[in-house]
């Protein structure tokens, strides 16, 4: 990912790896640039999100925008009160990582008139097709529809995170892209990238476009 | 498309019991096993099911204790504090010998607890439940294939011994994502011929009850119920053995904390000492014939829990108190770690003298 725009929105079907992809495009971004900043707009799940990784971000500079409540005794779905700071402080760069599904979106209200009238974002839909309810082009594309219609806001492209967790091999990479270009046709979005786990990298680089190695936030045994 | 799919705990349960042919869920929402709800909502009404989110825990139970008297397969899922609100019906389903599965995705407690990973519902489940003398099938699966797999597993021992069969997980199995395969056999369903379908003119009507008044019937309803919880015992235990067979140590874990302790196992096996794992896959009826014939052999056991120690009473009766048996253990939410378990297989090596 070379050209991040000010706003980079992740949204997708819940348990995508939307959190995942937005923790690595964080520590990317700030390689490039030094006023970044990733919000956790996800009030669905209160199990998995971009609160785990507050050290990280702490240590490498990147201000975290999450709801101050979250991971507390008070863990109400409540946006954080900083929120608009994503919208306001137009010298920051964003990785918003919103919730799954249209429900997770609908977060988003909010902040979408002002981001579509600033127009300098990028709105991605991260798709998986191991993922039983988006196992086709089509099915996606209609979680990609609730989404719009939820947040307000349309797409501008996808990422193919397609994977089967630890036990993922490059064949099933590499089985995914015609699935993946399915959706980019029918949807007249390109596919940003296609993400992998580290691990996989050397042996995929040369054979997919766009690739880009992730690191996985720490996982249970 | 692919063959694996990639699945939260959750999800593989909700998809299992629909291929199972259940087709009517009833359950209210609660962190960690929401998805569970939200699967059925998606995928019912294109099945020509019936998802209804109930306006409580207890009115959900109640529907299922319904729809098990037209003899139908049916399941309701929950977490902890909502399980204790399910009481009531679970010992009106026991008292009515009726079959259902239901869900319990454990949280951390007592009271409303935390929302985090516990095993601390191991009593409440294994133990009856609630008032009256009975019992639930226990299933503890260890990791989102056997969610999967002890779904189907559960409504087939429920239809086949009339009873409620519970999976007792925890918030880690619930909300971890691993590839499942789906493509598992399901029996036919034994006949229903208790179920209140209509009599249709043709045969005496049912009666689906709990309320039994006259002491003598009610004595001896409870002693025939105990007849087939004896045949539940004797023929469908299960458990899983890892290196069991010259382990002079034995760690007894099941769900989350079977894996962490597998990992703690190896180590030790590194380090000389001789560890292995029997972890229980039915909590009731307990395994008890693996723990039995290990006594003879073993130095000592260990429970490895997410709770406070409450299996460690089932490993003390099954083992006879032959050998010590200690408690490794996190609560409230936490998981022990491999090196804590680790630690606790060094400990027992000490423990123990020379057999």
């Amino acid at each position: 990912m070379k050209d991040f725009k000010r706003i980079t929105l992740l949204c997708g079907h819940y348990g995508s790896g939307k959190t995942n992809v937005a923790v690595n495009m964080a520590l990317m971004l700030k390689k490039q640039r030094d006023n970044v900043a990733i919000a956790d707009l996800d009030i669905v799940n209160p199990y998995f999100r971009t609160k785990d990784s507050s050290k990280e971000f702490e240590n490498c500079g990147i201000r975290l925008i999450a709801s101050s409540f979250a991971n507390s005794n008070v863990d109400i779905p409540a946006l954080p009160q900083d929120m608009y700071a994503i919208t306001d402080d137009k010298a920051l760069s964003v990785i918003i990582d919103v919730g799954g599904d249209d429900r997770g979106a609908l977060a988003l209200g909010r902040l979408a008139p002002q981001i579509v009238e600033e127009n300098d974002y990028e709105m991605l839909m991260v798709i998986n097709c191991y993922r039983p309810l988006t196992r086709d082009a089509l099915s996606t594309i209609e979680v990609m529809r609730e989404i719009e219609y939820a947040g307000h806001i349309k797409f501008t492209g996808l990422v193919n995170n397609s994977n089967l967790g630890v036990m993922t091999t490059p064949d099933d990479v590499i089985s995914s892209l015609s699935y993946a270009d399915e959706v980019s046709k029918l949807s007249n979005l390109p596919v940003v990238c296609t993400t992998v786990e580290k691990s996989l990298y050397n042996d995929l680089s040369d054979k997919i476009e766009n690739l880009l190695p992730l690191s996985l936030q720490a996982r249970p045994v | 498309m692919a063959d694996k799919v990639l699945m939260k705990g959750n999800e593989a349960i909700a998809e299992a019991a629909i291929l199972a042919g259940c087709r009517h869920y009833f359950g209210y929402p609660i962190t960690p096993q929401t998805e569970i709800a939200a699967y059925m909502a998606k995928k019912m009404p294109k099945i020509g099911g019936c998802f209804l989110q109930a306006e409580s825990e207890i009115a959900a139970i109640n529907m299922v204790y319904g729809v098990a008297s037209t003899g139908k397969r049916v399941m309701t899922s929950s977490s902890s504090p909502g399980i204790s609100l399910k009481g009531e019906g679970l010992s009106y389903m026991a008292g009515s010998d009726l079959p259902a599965l239901v869900v319990n995705v454990q949280r951390g407690g007592p009271g409303l607890g935390g929302i985090q990973p516990s095993q601390s519902d191991y009593f409440q489940a294994t133990k009856g439940g609630a008032h009256g003398d009975f019992h639930m099938i226990v299933l503890a699966p260890a990791s989102v294939q056997e969610m999967a797999e002890l779904t189907v597993k559960g409504f087939e021992l429920a239809d086949k011994y009339r009873m409620t069969s519970m999976i007792l997980a925890d918030g880690t199995m619930g909300q971890m994502m691993e590839p499942v395969e789906l493509d598992f056999d399901v029996k036919e369903r034994p006949a229903t011929p208790w179920a209140t379908t209509g009599t249709k003119m043709e045969r005496e009507h049912n009666i689906v009850n709990s309320l039994s008044l006259v002491a003598e019937e009610l004595e001896r309803l409870n002693f025939e119920r105990y007849e087939r919880y004896k045949a539940v015992e004797e023929n469908e235990a299960m458990y899983e053995e890892f290196m069991t067979e010259d382990a002079d140590i034995i760690v007894a874990a099941f769900g989350i904390a079977s894996r962490v302790s597998k990992n703690a196992i190896v180590e030790a096996r590194k380090q000389g000492i001789k560890a292995g794992l029997i972890r229980p896959i039915t909590l009731w009826p307990f395994p008890k014939a693996p723990f039995e014939k290990a006594a003879k052999t073993a130095k000592a056991f260990i429970s490895v829990e997410l709770s406070m120690g409450q299996m460690i009473e089932d490993v003390k009766l099954a083992t006879g108190c032959k050998v010590p048996v200690t408690l490794c253990n996190r609560a409230g939410g936490m998981i022990p770690s491999p090196e804590q378990v680790l630690e606790a297989i060094i400990e027992a090596d000490k423990l123990g003298g020379a057999k």
